[in-house]
């Protein structure tokens, strides 16, 4: 793991995540030529980063944004949070979010060699904290669902396993499940889970499709077949392929005043 | 000039109105000044076409006197100003044009009318022509606001084109220097390309394709061997004149929507054919389902395609189309078929 200070002695180990040939030998020149830095990977999308960070664990990681498959924030939200990421692209548009999303640096292409020794810098000096266990008490799925703009409705989930990648569209998500700091994401054939909490990912749905039925799920409105009574005091939500869901009362309230709005 | 000499209808409804503003007069004249009708419609014919150009005349003060930059006072001044002065003139060629025709009956008691019809007409005008300024700046405005829009559309070179361009000379300057100085001189001539059009109306497809190989030239060196291109051009296409920057912007998007998602990239099928007189324009490139690319919503279809679309709009109407249609196998085509015109 990269947990744990980094000796400034220590080499940095760095990936290189961009889709462009030229950008990535252009970064790995600049970079060879410090004696103090190695470059472990270099990869050319979001799906390769993904797995390249998993099994190579670098310190360090300059990613681009704009990428085939995943883009730079997909990529920050399924990695391991110790890893430093400098942000590495044309666009500056994407700044404010880069850095809400802990990245250590944003460098714009164009950059020269000076303005990447002050990036390493800032990133040896952010690998040197002390980081206790319990340094990131929200994952990188909460940084980057908070770095999301508010107006942009999430239209696909990127869930790892390993060093896979899935890609759920959030039209085929059929309902949430908190557990504990995960969410399990069920579709009509498979589950994934994904650290995130269900709070989050609630936040980034569209809510006139998605209601929060109870503390623990969040339901898309058009898989619900029915609602039932349960006990005297409950209820039961219903969905087309008869899995049962509790509902909590505000819960009931939130799926009365939808349907309410519906129909 | 006054504008109503520039339209055909509007003068000959002008002088519709003068001449029945002659019966009028005529009537008044019988009436009030006791003439017999021969005189009278003898008077009334010259008088009314008389004030009716003097009733043009406000066109020169009111544009001089804007309303609302110009104090009400000064505006009520100058105008009542004329209005007396007009009126005056107008009452005294009416007695001349009377002591001409040797009619002394009642001529007097007439004068009193003469001279309230005189300022009311001319108060009147004062109103028609600030109305009709203000009919001119508006459709003016309207015609700015979309030439400075086109403008800006036409004049656009996206920076992140130029700064992923430079960033590529920067990587090819140590390692491959002719191939750097080769992606130099490809970039100026898109730039210079593309940052002449800004004023031009219209240029030769011949022109418009140089334009695209130049774009498309750097975009390979930048993405290597995932980007193909596959141009067929029909010679008899280069002589067409169209408005700039038609098909850049609909390869530009096949660049960025299409191959930039693609692992392995692609092709991009640039095909151009002239067909009785009609230029058609096909680009097809693959692209990936996955990707989180939203062409699919309509409202933020690629702002490129939608300013294509316009302009095909604004310079042929309905004779010019543009299709989008997506296959099962993922690949992305866009139809485009406008008039080819010819010379000048």
């Amino acid at each position: 793991m990269p947990n744990g200070a980094l000796k400034p002695s220590e080499k940095l180990r760095v990936a290189i995540v961009d889709d462009e040939p030229l950008a990535r030998q252009l970064l790995r020149e600049y970079l060879e030529a410090d004696g103090r830095v190695e470059v472990a990977a270099e990869c050319a999308n979001g799906f390769e980063a993904v797995k390249a960070i998993t099994e190579h664990q670098p310190d360090l990681v300059f990613l681009d944004i704009q990428m085939p498959k995943l883009d730079g924030f997909e990529v920050l939200e399924l990695i391991d949070p110790a890893v430093a990421v400098i942000f590495v692209t044309a666009y500056d548009q994407y700044a404010m979010r880069a850095f809400e999303a802990r990245a250590v640096d944003y460098l714009l292409k164009p950059f020269g060699e000076e303005r990447l020794w002050k990036a390493l810098d800032r990133a040896r000096d952010r690998l040197a904290e002390a980081q206790p266990a319990g340094a990131f008490p929200s994952s990188r799925a909460e940084l980057a669902a908070a770095a999301r703009p508010p107006d942009q409705q999430l239209e696909r989930v990127v869930v790892r396993d390993g060093a896979k990648v899935h890609i759920v569209p959030v039209s085929k998500l059929d309902y949430v499940e908190a557990q504990d700091d995960y969410v399990c994401l069920h579709t009509e054939k498979k589950h994934y889970l994904k650290q995130q909490t269900i709070s989050a990912l609630e936040g980034q749905l569209d809510p006139r499709h998605f209601v929060r039925i109870h503390r623990s799920y969040l339901v898309r409105l058009e898989t619900i077949a029915r609602i039932e009574p349960y006990s005297k005091d409950s209820r039961v939500v219903v969905l087309t392929d008869g899995t049962q869901l509790p509902v909590s009362r505000t819960g009931h309230a939130r799926l009365k005043e939808l349907l309410g709005e519906a129909g | 000039m006054h504008p109503i000499f520039s339209r055909r209808a509007w003068l000959v409804a002008y002088l519709a109105a003068a001449g029945f503003g002659a019966t009028l007069l005529a009537v008044l004249l019988r009436v009030a000044g006791r003439l017999s009708w021969p005189v009278a419609a003898e008077l009334a014919g010259p008088l009314a076409l008389l004030y009716a150009f003097v009733c043009l005349t406000p066109w020169y003060l009111c544009r001089m006197l804007p309303l609302g930059t110009t104090h009400p006072a000064k505006v009520a001044v100058e105008h009542l100003g004329s209005a007396v002065l007009a009126t005056g003139l107008w009452v005294a060629a009416a007695q001349l044009l009377g002591r001409i025709a040797e009619v002394s009956v009642g001529a007097q008691a007439v004068t009193p009318y003469l001279t309230a019809v005189g300022l009311l007409l001319y108060c009147l005008s004062v109103a028609l022509h600030y109305m009709l300024l203000a009919m001119q700046a508006s459709r003016e405005a309207a015609i700015q606001a979309r030439d400075a829009e086109l403008r800006a559309l036409k004049a656009q070179v996206n920076p992140h084109f130029l700064f992923n361009s430079l960033n590529s000379i920067a990587a090819l300057a140590v390692k491959d220097p002719p191939q750097a100085r080769q992606m130099c001189i490809l970039l100026s001539d898109f730039l210079r390309r593309t940052l002449g059009l800004g004023e031009k109306e219209s240029i030769s497809w011949a022109e418009e394709i140089q334009l695209v190989g130049a774009y498309l030239d750097i975009e390979r060196i930048r993405f290597g061997t995932r980007l193909h291109v596959e141009m067929q051009i029909d010679g008899a296409c280069g002589q067409c004149q169209v408005p700039p920057l038609l098909l850049q912007p609909l390869v530009e998007n096949a660049v960025k929507h299409g191959i930039a998602t693609m692992v392995d990239g692609g092709t991009i099928r640039v095909n151009s054919r002239l067909e009785e007189g009609v230029l058609q324009v096909f680009v097809e490139n693959g692209y990936d389902a996955d990707a989180p690319t939203p062409r699919r919503q309509g409202a933020r279809q690629g702002l490129g395609l939608r300013n294509v679309r316009n302009r095909l709009e604004t310079s042929f109407g309905s004779s010019a189309r543009l299709l989008t249609t997506q296959t099962e196998d993922n690949v992305f085509r866009i139809e485009m078929i406008l008039p080819c015109q010819t010379g000048r």
